[in-house]
């Protein structure tokens, strides 16, 4: 079926079959890796993306559910002069990632969250992110960095205002 | 120098050398989507390769019919164990001196074996064709309880090898049983436990486990018919052990195999094997000339790839009335699955699973473990700990908490009564293992101390004091445990893998630029090995960390090495960085005294530079 999506702000438009799941064709069509594949059965939230304001694991979406759709991927989460985001580096700044699978996941994930809620508290993290697995870092940095990003992001917007 | 110079300290701090903060130099790539998992490999012209699995524990494979599949358009092949016994592929050894079936031979051992490999255009097509294979089962017995397993009327797993007296580790006296192990004394042992004051027995079960790394197991296999090479890209926590294996199993040579890790998504034990995805793919690109991708789904991971523990351990541990032990006595019963694929050393069966005595002073111990087949996936691998060794610990400090119950004494001080004093060291441990040093007492006190476990006592009893006059649902429960681990596998004549001693290596190459490559024989799977050995190599050579690229995962370009597991890579291939950093650091002192015109015993090495 024909398909047409935007994906990290650019205009998408491709043949796909009716059965083939988003994250097979943001990873095989268009080279998008930054969304893993890790169980598909939508446990791990490895393969999260963002779809029209929310999270999705995307190994449970068809690209055909995802017509019409405003899709980010990780890959469109840097600031638009191509450095490293707040989140990305608040993740580095706090060791919240070792192997690196689930990073963009989380991340993805933690954008969303943070936009939901700008200031959450830890139990709120840790509920927002409760459909990410890790299997390296048993979370306890995946959560700091978080907060940190939620506490920089919240002294930027006063400084703004 | 003069007055611009720098302090040392300065220059340290820019070196980001040991001792400093360095951001993690990976995280740029992994945060932002940039990082390169084996499933992000894409070749020109590549197909997919995926697994027609056994649905039943234990059966006979009465025939296999792929026609239906091979019609499917985008299909292009099914492997099974008959196209791969000509090539002698359709066994492979293991690891533990067995061997293990690439596909099923005739019957399958567990519930996921691999049965028949179908190869398609793409993963889709390879699911479609999984689904269109035929395969008729003839159901056998099922024995997955291992104490079962060796009843002398159950029935026989390994019909391939039946009735043979001798195992890989000795005489076996049951068909289903892989070796007996025994270490320390075992007379000696029984006539304390019989004349003890006091004995406690406990069965420790130590479950199946799955390590389940984040991403699965997978490959790219690509073999090019022009030059004879074979390019392997996969998931591989040891890549020069693979190339060995690959070689030694396929029979290309090894110098025309080139293994690549890229990035790996998390091992935990679970990248340590050979599996059968990977032969299949290698056999499928040559059969088919084009790169062929596998790439496991989680229910193929979790079904078919190496588990940790499984473990029955039933012991007894003998103490006088006042709680110093007098020996300790274990038999354990290791579920080993359908093949012995467990991966220790060549002379440890079960590890070092014999550390079970700990962190204590026991006079006489005796282990003894008997390996057995059952109806279960292969595997045994050292899930976040060395070989066996989390079971020991487990037994040891369960047996102690179990006899602290007996003597109704607190664990805690039954542990500060029998730990191994600081004056002991070196120590030797009934069941052979030397302890170079320690002090135990010191580190336990100041451990207890710190979580002000007298307190914690006091505030449990009076919580069950609380509840028992019906004010409060809420007990607590205080864990205790003291650790002691082999850790660093290096070298020495206690680890290996096939034989291969487990050393590792660095290879520095400084550019004319000053800035250097330093390349290894270890693989990162989240360990930050491109920070953490820049930053070795930053104090032993004074150039910035920032300057060193460390490359690793890439067996024609990094020097042989053993891998990575658990806690090895920075004991063993961290150090090999640092020697082969003061090898360059003598060259460069040559060189310095050259140029400054002093003899080389003058120059004097200072962080960064070299001075009269």
């Amino acid at each position: 079926m024909h398909v047409q999506l935007t994906v990290n702000g650019k205009a998408v438009e491709a043949l796909a079959e009716p059965r083939k799941l988003l994250i097979h064709f943001l990873r095989e069509d268009l080279n998008i890796t930054g969304p893993h594949i890790g169980c598909e059965t939508s446990h791990c939230g490895a393969c999260t993306v963002d779809m029209n304001g929310k999270s999705v694991k995307s190994c449970t979406v068809f690209v055909a559910q995802a017509n019409g759709a405003d899709v980010t991927t990780v890959e469109g989460l840097v600031n638009p002069d191509g450095t490293m985001s707040v989140l990305q580096e608040a993740f580095r700044e706090h060791h919240g990632l070792q192997c690196g699978f689930c990073t963009p996941g989380m991340i993805t994930r933690a954008h969303r969250l943070l936009q939901e809620n700008p200031s959450p508290t830890e139990e709120e993290v840790r509920f927002g992110m409760a459909g990410n697995l890790c299997r390296c870092t048993g979370y306890q940095n995946i959560v700091k960095s978080i907060m940190a990003a939620a506490a920089t992001m919240q002294s930027q917007k006063e400084a703004a205002e | 120098m003069n007055e611009m110079t720098p302090t040392p300290e300065q220059r340290k701090k820019n070196l980001k050398g040991l001792g400093t903060e360095r951001k993690r130099v990976e995280d740029a790539r992994f945060t932002q989507g940039k990082g390169n998992y084996v499933d992000d490999i894409k070749l020109p012209d590549m197909l997919f390769g995926d697994f027609v699995r056994s649905p039943y524990a234990h059966a006979r494979v009465v025939s296999i019919n792929a026609e239906e599949a091979l019609k499917l358009p985008g299909v292009h092949a099914v492997l099974t164990a008959k196209d791969l016994e000509p090539l002698g592929l359709h066994w492979m050894p293991t690891l533990a001196g067995d061997k293990q079936m690439v596909l099923a031979d005739g019957k399958v051992l567990f519930q996921g074996q691999e049965v028949a490999f179908v190869i398609a255009d793409d993963r889709y097509a390879a699911a479609d064709g999984v689904e269109l294979v035929e395969v008729e089962y003839e159901e056998l017995p099922v024995v997955v309880d291992p104490f079962k397993a060796l009843e002398p009327d159950a029935p026989v797993l390994r019909e391939d090898i039946r009735d043979r007296a001798e195992g890989a580790h000795g005489a076996v006296r049951h068909n289903n049983h892989i070796f007996t192990w025994e270490q320390g004394d075992k007379a000696a042992t029984e006539a304390v436990i019989a004349g003890a004051d006091v004995v406690a027995e406990e069965m420790v079960y130590y479950h199946r486990t799955h390590p389940c790394p984040l991403e699965t197991c997978g490959c790219v296999a690509s073999m090019d018919k022009v030059n004879g090479k074979l390019t392997l890209y996969g998931t591989f926590q040891a890549p020069h052990a693979i190339r060995t294996v690959v070689s030694l199993i396929s029979g290309i040579a090894e110098h025309n195999i080139r293994v690549i890790s890229p990035d790996i998504g998390g091992g935990f034990g679970n990248k340590v094997g050979a599996y059968s995805g990977y032969v299949c793919s290698v056999v499928a690109s040559i059969v088919t000339g084009k790169p062929v991708k596998w790439v496991e789904d989680r229910m193929d991971n979790l079904m078919s790839t190496a588990f940790a523990r499984d473990y029955w351990m039933k012991g007894k541990i003998a103490a006088t009335k006042e709680g110093k032990i007098t020996g300790l006595w274990c038999h354990t019963t290791a579920d080993h699955g359908g093949f012995d694929a467990c991966a220790d050393p060549t002379k440890f069966p079960a590890g070092f699973m014999n550390i079970c005595t700990g962190s204590y002073d026991i006079p006489v111990a005796y282990l003894a473990v008997d390996g057995v087949y059952t109806n279960k996936a292969p595997g045994g691998v050292a899930y976040r700990c060395s070989f066996r060794v989390t079971e020991a610990a487990y037994f040891i400090e369960r047996m102690i908490e179990v006899l602290a119950i007996k003597l109704d004494m607190d664990a805690a001080e039954l542990r500060r009564i029998n730990f191994i004093r600081a004056d002991q060291f070196p120590y030797q441990s009934a069941l052979g293992w030397e302890y170079d040093s320690g002090d135990y007492h010191t580190a336990w006190d100041k451990a207890l101390k710190a979580v002000d476990y007298d307190g914690l006592r006091v505030e449990q009893g009076a919580r069950l004091a609380d509840f028992r006059a019906g004010k409060t649902r809420k007990l607590m429960g205080i864990g205790l445990t003291h650790f002691t681990e082999i850790v660093g596998a290096g070298p020495v004549k206690n680890c290996d893998i096939l034989g291969l001693g487990m050393f590792d290596s660095c290879e520095i190459r400084i550019h004319p630029t000053g800035s250097a490559i330093a390349r290894l024989g270890t693989i990162s799977q989240g360990q930050g090995h491109a920070t953490t050995f820049a930053q070795i190599l930053a104090s032993e050579i004074g150039l910035p960390a920032d300057d060193i690229t460390v490359e690793e995962g890439d067996t024609d370009t990094a020097p042989y090495g053993l891998g990575t597991y658990g806690s090895r890579s920075t004991p063993v291939a961290g150090a090999a960085t640092a020697m082969a950093g003061r090898k360059i650091r003598a060259k460069a002192q040559m060189i310095a005294a050259y140029l400054l015109e002093v003899h080389v015993d003058v120059v004097a090495f200072d962080v960064d530079r070299f001075a009269v």
